[in-house]
């Protein structure tokens, strides 16, 4: 034994029989020790992984008011809201009289058109294909609009109608609704 | 008990060491500013001085209030916006109101261009000159700082910044000021380009607070200091929470360090 | 080394799977678990263990400042306020940033220290001294274009000051100017190359760092006594007992970190820096970071400009030959008591220097830099070499395991009976 200056249980701590009491000792103070830091070391990554995302002057920048004054029936504006598109479209009786007519059982992601408008003239959505996030064609009137008049995505052939709702194409979703609110009846809040 | 004193006495060697290190740079720094001319800033005794102290949330109010009222026709605040506002006490009605007593440039419109409007929420304070040379040809030639983070860059800044705004008196016989300055007992030189711009009463506290020079100095000083370092009570209180949770680590860890040394001798 | 799959003795299957085809864990166990450290190291072997904790927050804290940095003139200001105001934690993380700058300073300055005083930097360990001092002068210029990030006016003008150095090179000073500068002022292609390399450093700090501790870990620690392990009865392995210890002043490291960063994160800096950069308006007193105020002292104690600058980089070069400059083939200065003075005497001139770099440059600041500066550097040109020679060290102990105890055999015996009676 004494050819060796290492005390025992020095670089492995298991399988030292002699001093049970020691090691017991050892091995809590040890875990409980390494628990605490781990704690610590925790509580550290937490302000990194904070500082990723939306900064206080970026969240305060979450609202967008749009003035729908200029736009005439038929009409549509695209404005920015979060960095991205808003479609705002003031639509026409018959594009009304279609998207309510459309029984739920053609639709992929059923949802009345009811549900997705709150004055029955405007359409607002987010102008984000819920594919894969590209910007469908259709606010211009020389856009290509698809083949129920909605809008048409060219990145992967998804159409949408005149209640945004998607009906052909790889999208699973409808074209999502902000939360918005009219501050006027020639001014809606988004976000 | 002779290894836990020679170890701590090593491990104090060596802190010792590294203070030292730090305190010279710390002594250097310090005497460094002011070695050209040393004039000594009294002790305001703010709330937020000190290692734990708080900002008054009634001053900062009252301090804002001047400096809406005085400072703002020449002082920029950029680096905040009226949202910050919230975190002195005000509700958001109130710093919506104070918001729209400004009016901020945006654009460009459907037209293409700027147009004014009134401030919102998440609008930067307004500047009072479109840049530098608008303000210089509107100040005599002097460029009104933004206060932004104006007590933290000088030194012993809320305590000078009071200093500054009190210390308009009659300059010494002999003293000449210049044209167009003002003699001020705190500031570098002593003369100032911006007039001693507080007077009693100039404004009226919504609180009913005496509104002193003092008094608005302190205000002021206050509104500054916090909108400096917003973070500071935050901060203070979440290092409190780390040392402490650091001493236990520490003295277990230690704990743990006796207990793999116990059989060795050394 | 032959062909074929590391004979690997890790228990767990996945774990001996990896390590059978690159043996990163046998190779973590050998220097990191089992490594045979000198028994006998005091606190001061913390530091190098701190050094590296540092580099590593320096790291973290750099990439995530970066992600919320502009590197523009017009915008660096406003971003890095951005950064205190709006970003969650960005307060935090740029003042630990700030701060820990100024602590990676101080634990390299102390672990530099504890090289000079215990004989560190000499044979067989000349290379791991050498890398270590490529380290300091790295993490300066580092330090140096960090500190113009902010685009605050001592930003700006340590920015102008130090890249004029170069000037006092003749014929090509200007040219050399105007290339560091991407124009002819300090400007926006200034700041941007300055954010590109400052960036950059940190990770080529990491790789002599890397080179540090593998030639470290060729020779072997020295220790306090400064002679060598003469068997395992002298030494230690690196786990438990050294993590364990290291662990210790970590935390202690840390709490006066957290001090610095939570209660007075602007302490070791100058107010002068919440200026934003103004190019026609230089401040009053303009002084550098703290852990250049040495050098900046020597700079000035030079009435010619390129006789200052050498000098200020001879102050830095001079330790890359300390290694031959010190003739003694005694490490520890525990054992030198002639230049054992000489060196705390050298400690006081560093100290010195950097109080004197933090005053005007006049008298008597001048006359006191000029004399330590002179010390500075006869410490290791004229002191050394000669005490090499003419001093007579005390005698050196037997080993590492018998420091006091020298002579006797049963002594030793009884020496080494001991921890097993414990254990």
């Amino acid at each position: 034994m004494a050819e060796t200056m290492v005390p025992a249980g020095a670089s492995q701590g298991a399988g030292h029989g002699s001093a049970p009491v020691g090691e017991t000792r050892r091995d809590f103070l040890t875990l409980s020790t390494a628990a605490f830091a781990a704690v610590g070391v925790g509580a550290v990554v937490w302000p990194f992984i904070s500082s990723m995302n939306p900064a206080r002057d970026v969240l305060a920048l979450a609202s967008t008011e749009v003035d729908l004054t200029p736009i005439a029936v038929g009409q549509a504006v695209t404005v920015v809201w979060r960095g991205k598109p808003v479609f705002v479209r003031h639509r026409t009786p018959e594009e009304i009289e279609v998207a309510r007519a459309t029984p739920l059982s053609q639709l992929k992601d059923p949802a009345t058109d009811q549900s997705r408008v709150q004055r029955e003239g405007w359409l607002v959505v987010v102008g984000v294909c819920t594919h894969l996030g590209c910007v469908p064609l259709g606010q211009k009137p020389t856009d290509a609009k698809g083949d129920y008049n909605g809008w048409f995505c060219p990145c992967h052939g998804s159409h949408y109608d005149t209640s945004g709702r998607i009906r052909v194409g790889p999208a699973p979703l409808n074209l999502a609704v902000p939360d918005y609110s009219f501050t006027s009846d020639t001014q809606i809040r988004i976000g | 008990m002779r290894d836990l004193k020679r170890g701590f006495r090593n491990l104090l060697g060596a802190l010792a060491l590294g203070a030292a290190t730090l305190g010279g740079g710390l002594a250097l720094t310090t005497p460094a500013r002011a070695a050209g001319e040393a004039i000594a800033i009294p002790d305001a005794g703010f709330s937020f001085a000190g290692f734990f102290g708080t900002f008054d949330r009634g001053a900062a109010q009252r301090g804002l209030q001047v400096y809406k009222e005085v400072c703002a026709a020449c002082h920029g605040m950029y680096q905040l916006s009226y949202r910050n506002l919230l975190e002195i006490g005000l509700s958001e009605e109130q710093v919506r109101a104070i918001a729209a007593t400004f009016e901020v440039r945006d654009g460009p419109n459907d037209m293409g261009e700027m147009f004014d409007r009134p401030a919102r929420l998440s609008d930067r304070f307004r500047r009072p000159f479109a840049n530098e040379l608008a303000a210089r040809a509107a100040n005599n030639g002097a460029y009104p700082p933004d206060l932004s983070v104006m007590a933290k860059a000088r030194p012993n800044g809320a305590n000078y910044l009071h200093a500054l705004l009190v210390g308009y008196v009659e300059p010494p016989p002999g003293f000449t000021v210049a044209e167009g300055m003002y003699y001020n007992a705190y500031f570098p030189g002593h003369q100032i380009a911006m007039p001693a711009i507080l007077n009693p009463d100039q404004v009226e506290y919504a609180d009913g607070t005496a509104a002193t020079v003092d008094q608005m100095a302190r205000d002021v000083t206050t509104f500054l200091a916090w909108a400096a370092e917003p973070e500071t009570e935050q901060r203070r209180a979440m290092g409190i929470r780390i040392i402490l949770f650091l001493i236990v680590l520490g003295g277990l860890t230690y704990a743990v360090k006796r207990k793999v040394w116990a059989d060795v001798k050394h | 080394m032959a062909i074929g799959l590391h004979d690997s003795t890790i228990q767990n299957p996945v774990i001996r799977w990896v390590d059978q085809r690159l043996p990163v864990f046998t190779m973590m166990q050998k220097e990191y678990g089992s490594f045979p450290t000198p028994r006998n190291f005091n606190y001061f072997w913390n530091f190098g263990a701190l050094a590296m904790v540092t580099l590593m927050i320096m790291i973290a804290t750099g990439i995530f400042l970066a992600m919320n940095y502009t590197p523009h003139t017009a915008h660096a200001f406003d971003s890095v306020e951005r950064i205190m105001r709006d970003v969650n934690y960005g307060w935090l993380i740029r003042y630990v940033h700030m701060n820990g700058a100024s602590m990676f300073f101080i634990v390299v300055l102390v672990h530099i220290w504890r090289g000079m005083y215990y004989g560190s930097y000499k044979a067989p360990r000349e290379l791991l001294w050498i890398f270590g001092v490529v380290i300091f002068l790295l993490m300066m210029a580092t330090a140096f274009m960090g500190y113009v990030l902010p685009w605050g006016q001592m930003s700006f003008w340590g920015a102008t000051v130090i890249t004029n150095l170069f000037s006092a090179f003749p014929l090509v000073g200007e040219h050399i100017v105007t290339w560091l500068w991407g124009g002819f002022s300090v400007d926006n292609p200034t700041l941007n190359r300055f954010f590109s390399l400052h960036y950059l450093l940190p990770f080529v700090i990491a790789g002599v760092v890397f080179l540090h501790v593998a030639a470290l870990h060729i020779t072997g620690s020295n220790n306090p006594l400064g002679i060598d392990p003469k068997g395992p009865q002298d030494t230690l392995p690196f786990h438990p007992y050294y993590t364990a210890k290291d662990s210790v002043g970590l935390i202690v490291y840390f709490i006066v970190f957290a001090a610095l960063v939570f209660f007075a994160p602007n302490y070791l800096g100058h107010p002068d820096n919440y200026i934003p950069a103004n190019p026609l308006v230089t401040p009053a007193h303009i002084v550098p970071e703290w852990y250049f105020l040495p050098f900046y002292a020597i700079l000035r104690a030079v009435p010619d400009k390129l006789g200052g600058v050498l000098l200020m980089f001879g102050s830095i070069a001079v330790l890359f030959v300390l290694p031959w400059l010190d003739t003694s083939p005694v490490r520890s200065m525990r054992f030198r008591p002639i230049a054992k003075w000489a060196l705390y005497l050298w400690l006081v001139a560093f100290f010195v220097l950097m109080w004197a770099g933090g005053k005007p440059a006049e008298e008597p600041y001048v006359t006191i830099s000029r004399i330590a500066t002179a010390y500075y550097f006869a410490y290791f040109l004229v002191v050394l070499p000669l005490l090499g020679r003419l001093e007579r060290p005390l005698s050196l102990p037997e080993s590492i395991a018998m420091p006091v105890l020298r002579g006797g055999g049963p002594v030793m015996a009884g020496a080494a009976a001991k921890p097993m009676e414990k254990a």
